[in-house]
């Protein structure tokens, strides 16, 4: 395969990409998709730092604003060496409680896996899953439920 | 809670169950619109009794409160139809030893309950009697003893008995209900893990809310719970003995465990594991604490239950991408994907009586509580609502408690959490009275046997 043939190749990838991403991914208000992307329940671990990440429906899966979330906590975190973390993860109340406990636990880990890769050592990260008990919107409504499915990083010393 | 485990002396001084002459049959397995007319006839006491009962149990007419006990139970069973006793002609100690069935089938009771409770020796003696109006035939006669605080349970052993003689199954009266007691607002609840009678008396609270409890289930002779308590932070399956009131956890393991339940001798306890973020099932021998991993798959799978032969288990797995139910022996091998409709399946449970698997299931932006066979044919949805889950078989199988949540505004305004239960004909929807909201209910055996 010629040079040329594979740099056509991967433009044409890239623009497939653009146009699936443009069509499948809405962003309203607050939400991208159905993943939250306000600021208002969000709060900082330092300056600059916010301490949690959102995900998608029934999602593990770390979006690009929650991977540019979790740089910054692991460099904090890096800056801090003496500080322990416990990361807690959530559900939205539109699953069933026992799932949602697992669905919890599965996107701390995710958000965890994630600071460990940027050099925090696995020993100073604990992980606790909340499933649907701990809601920080009580609203029956999409826009809450999406601030609800998150990973928050909490100082754990 | 010593009186969870007293004995009832029960003596069958009149046997006669044969089912051949009897005219009066009620047909459990459809949706019953025309409710069997009964007359609960007041049970008679005598004055020197009634006195008695009066100062021990301030009670002013314990015969009637116990035969209110029992027309409550057979009202919510949605089989029967309890007749006004305004109406009744006979006098009670009359009706008990010698019915006028021209009266009662004057006001259309096909049935007819009689009793008698005398104090003995300081305890609860009570006779009752069930008899065919239309035949005009006494068709059952039971006589128990038992300490008179237990009088509640006396009028779930009589509907149990009438049950059982009328639709040839065995009742679920004489049971209780363990469940999550919660509080407060939404986003911090309180929650306890409570236990009250199938009709939501006597509730206890067996924790003090201190911390998250979730789940609780009964072991098969209700004198255990195993549940998930996140006491110290640390979400961890418990096992609690009611009586005792002494708690451990269940093995040791490096992480969360969760939706647990007994494998049906109560040996062992079945349940989630997560690690890493995958969750698979292992079991716990209570005995050995011997600790047998049972699924081995990076998906989550979660909410197992026990066939009750022991020999399957069914279990929640998102191993296809998506939440959905499984089958598989009690070794953890043959695993076997058995929900195939539309939308997300959660929370199997396999019926007492082994042919169904009642579930939660998600599809559109409704919960509905369902059954299927349990091969996975045979999908039947009972109930749709905003949302509902956890569903909990009665012990003989007929009967479904789950809890339903209302929704919410962002202040929390509207929110409920309450017990319903539903037939498995998918009639007879009820609301179950509790003291506080409550979710997770599960269901007792029958306390009596």
């Amino acid at each position: 395969m010629s040079l040329n043939k594979i740099f056509r190749n991967t433009l044409l990838i890239i623009s497939a990409s653009i146009l699936l991403s443009a069509c499948a991914v809405k962003t309203t208000g607050k939400m991208q998709g159905d993943v939250y992307t306000g600021k208002d329940t969000v709060e900082y671990l330092a300056s600059g730092v916010p301490d949690r990440v959102f995900f998608a429906t029934n999602e593990t899966v770390l979006t690009t604003a929650s991977r540019e979330t979790l740089r910054k906590q692991a460099s904090w975190l890096r800056k801090n060496s003496k500080i322990n973390v416990v990361l807690e993860g959530h559900a939205d109340e539109r699953g069933t409680r026992e799932y949602n406990l697992a669905l919890g636990e599965r996107r701390a880990n995710a958000a965890k896996d994630y600071l460990m890769t940027y050099g925090i050592s696995g020993n100073r990260i604990s992980v606790i899953s909340y499933g649907k008990e701990r809601p920080v919107d009580s609203g029956s409504n999409p826009l809450a439920w999406s601030k609800n499915r998150r990973s928050v990083t909490v100082k754990a010393n | 809670m010593r009186k969870f485990i007293f004995l009832i002396y029960i003596c069958l001084f009149v046997f006669n169950w044969g089912k051949a002459w009897s005219l009066i049959e009620v047909d459990i397995t459809r949706g019953n619109l025309n409710p069997l007319p009964l007359a609960v006839s007041p049970l008679s006491v005598d004055q020197n009794s009634k006195e008695k009962f009066k100062d021990l149990l301030k009670l002013e007419d314990i015969g009637v409160e116990i035969s209110k006990v029992v027309e409550n139970n057979l009202r919510q069973s949605g089989l029967f139809n309890p007749l006004d006793p305004k109406a009744f002609l006979q006098k009670p100690d009359i009706a008990h030893v010698k019915p006028r069935f021209e009266d009662w089938a004057l006001i259309k009771a096909q049935a007819l309950i009689t009793g008698e409770v005398k104090i003995v020796d300081e305890k609860l003696r009570v006779e009752f009697r069930l008899w065919d109006v239309l035949a005009g035939k006494e068709i059952m006669a039971l006589a128990f003893t038992t300490v008179s605080e237990n009088w509640r349970r006396v009028g779930h052993i009589i509907t149990d008995k009438v049950y059982q003689r009328l639709t040839g199954e065995k009742g679920y009266f004489d049971t209780r209900i363990i469940y999550v007691a919660e509080e407060g607002l939404k986003t911090s609840r309180i929650k306890k893990l409570a236990i009250m009678d199938q009709d939501g008396f006597n509730t206890k609270y067996l924790t003090l809310g201190n911390e998250l409890v979730l789940t609780p289930r009964f072991n098969p002779t209700n004198q255990m719970v195993t549940y998930l308590s996140y006491f110290k932070n640390l979400p961890r399956v418990y096992l609690l003995d009611i009586e005792t009131g002494i708690q451990e956890v269940v093995g040791d393991f490096p992480g969360m465990t969760f939706a647990p339940r007994f494998s049906p001798d109560g040996k062992k306890i079945i349940m989630s594991f997560a690690k890493d973020g995958n969750s698979d099932i292992y079991t716990m021998d209570l005995e050995s604490r011997e600790v047998e991993k049972i699924t081995n798959h990076p998906s989550i799978d979660t909410s197992p239950s026990y066939s009750p032969d022991g020999k399957y288990i069914c279990f929640n797995s998102d191993r296809s991408g998506y939440q959905q139910i499984y089958v598989m022996r009690s070794d953890g091998s043959k695993v076997k994907r058995i929900s195939f409709g539309n939308g997300l399946y959660g929370t199997p449970v396999w019926s007492p009586r082994g042919d169904l698997i009642a579930f939660t299931k998600l599809h559109k932006g409704k919960f509905y509580i369902g059954v299927m066979r349990t091969d996975g044919t045979g999908e039947r949805l009972l109930t749709e609502n905003y949302y509902q889950e956890a569903p909990s078989w009665s012990p003989n199988g007929r009967v479904l408690i789950f809890y339903r949540e209302t929704k919410s505004d962002s202040a929390g305004k509207g929110f409920s959490a309450k017990l319903w239960s539903i037939d498995l004909t998918g009639y007879n929807e009820r609301m179950v009275k509790t003291e506080t909201d409550a979710s997770d209910p599960s269901w007792s055996s029958l306390l009596t046997d």
